[in-house]
């Protein structure tokens, strides 16, 4: 690891984190633009929680994590607390964890 | 001020979110300075990069003998989403240049899924404040006990690691209830599903934007 490394990713990082936030700014943009970026958390987030929940790496795993995160879909749609849907969701892949699922 | 109550919601969860990213800082902390880097550089890339997912890839990149143009390569495709969410915060985030500045800082998955879950502006500018800073407080804060601890409790054994998918699934929710938001979310799905297995880690999240593009048509 070296400095150089360090350096240059921070850079990187906040180049990308701050591109939007600045040259957008707070201007308005074509309604189009507007419609797709509101559909940006849709489909990032599901996207996201499809990485986080079968893959690691670049290999699609089945696990733990897939009851814990079911779990969740029911709290969730049963509109449990924020809180509660992530502590929920923990505790179920713990368990089965604990059950001997990998 | 009294805590008005919308907050609280936001506030207990952005802990719990916090004190899980705690756990896997201590992980970072403890994988990092095992990977040969300071204590210094490890504490520097949390508080300057602050990007979880990256710098774990740089990280286990350089421990197994790969090249610093690989780590760098590997840890910008996992980053380049937040210039997505950038975008879209945009949009929520009000607020002068310097605010912007600081802002972009903690503009990652976990802030905006917290903030776009709001009804109103106001409460998707707070949740945005509150869960940034709650997790780059604890990510800090277990990277230095990691870095310095040399050792980690497994944050599987507790099922931390499903303590994310789980969030954001109870924060993507608000984003279903129309068709087109539907739609979105579901091709964002299959498209990392079926991409993760064939490209780099890191391109799926963005290949998965291409589910916004049922914003195109006029509603």
């Amino acid at each position: 690891m070296t400095w150089l490394l360090v350096l240059s990713l921070a850079a990187a990082a906040y180049l990308f984190k701050v591109t939007g936030l600045v040259i957008v700014g707070g201007r308005s943009l074509p309604p189009v633009v507007e419609r797709c970026l509101a559909l940006v958390p849709a489909a990032l987030i599901s996207a996201l929680i499809v990485k986080d929940t079968v893959s690691v790496g670049d290999e699609l795993v089945l696990d733990a994590r897939l009851p814990g995160v079911l779990a969740a879909v029911v709290a969730a749609r049963l509109r449990a607390p924020l809180i509660v849907v992530i502590i929920l969701g923990a505790s179920v892949t713990a368990a089965a964890r604990a059950a001997g699922l990998d | 001020m009294p805590t008005p109550p919308d907050d609280r919601q936001v506030i207990a969860a952005s802990v719990t979110l916090g004190a899980a990213v705690g756990v896997f800082a201590i992980a970072f902390g403890v994988g990092s300075v095992s990977a040969g880097a300071s204590v210094a550089q490890t504490c520097v890339m949390s508080l300057l990069v602050f990007t979880g997912a990256s710098q774990f890839l740089a990280v286990s990149v350089v421990s197994s003998g790969g090249s610093a143009l690989s780590a760098f390569g590997g840890a910008v495709l996992l980053a380049a989403r937040n210039a997505v969410y950038g975008l879209t915060m945009s949009r929520h985030l009000g607020g002068a240049l310097p605010t912007r500045l600081v802002a972009a800082q903690i503009t990652i998955d976990e802030s905006t899924a917290m903030a776009t879950a709001q009804p109103t502006p106001h409460q998707r500018r707070r949740a945005f404040w509150i869960t940034g800073a709650s997790v780059y407080v604890f990510w800090n804060i277990g990277t230095l006990i990691g870095a310095l601890a040399g050792s980690a409790v497994d944050p599987e054994v507790f099922g931390l690691d499903a303590a994310f998918p789980a969030g954001f699934v109870a924060m993507v929710m608000p984003h279903l209830e129309t068709p087109r938001g539907r739609a979105a979310a579901l091709t964002g799905a299959l498209l990392c599903l079926v991409t993760v297995p064939v490209l780099p880690v890191g391109l799926p999240i963005l290949v998965a934007s291409a589910g916004v593009l049922f914003g195109v048509r006029r509603p």
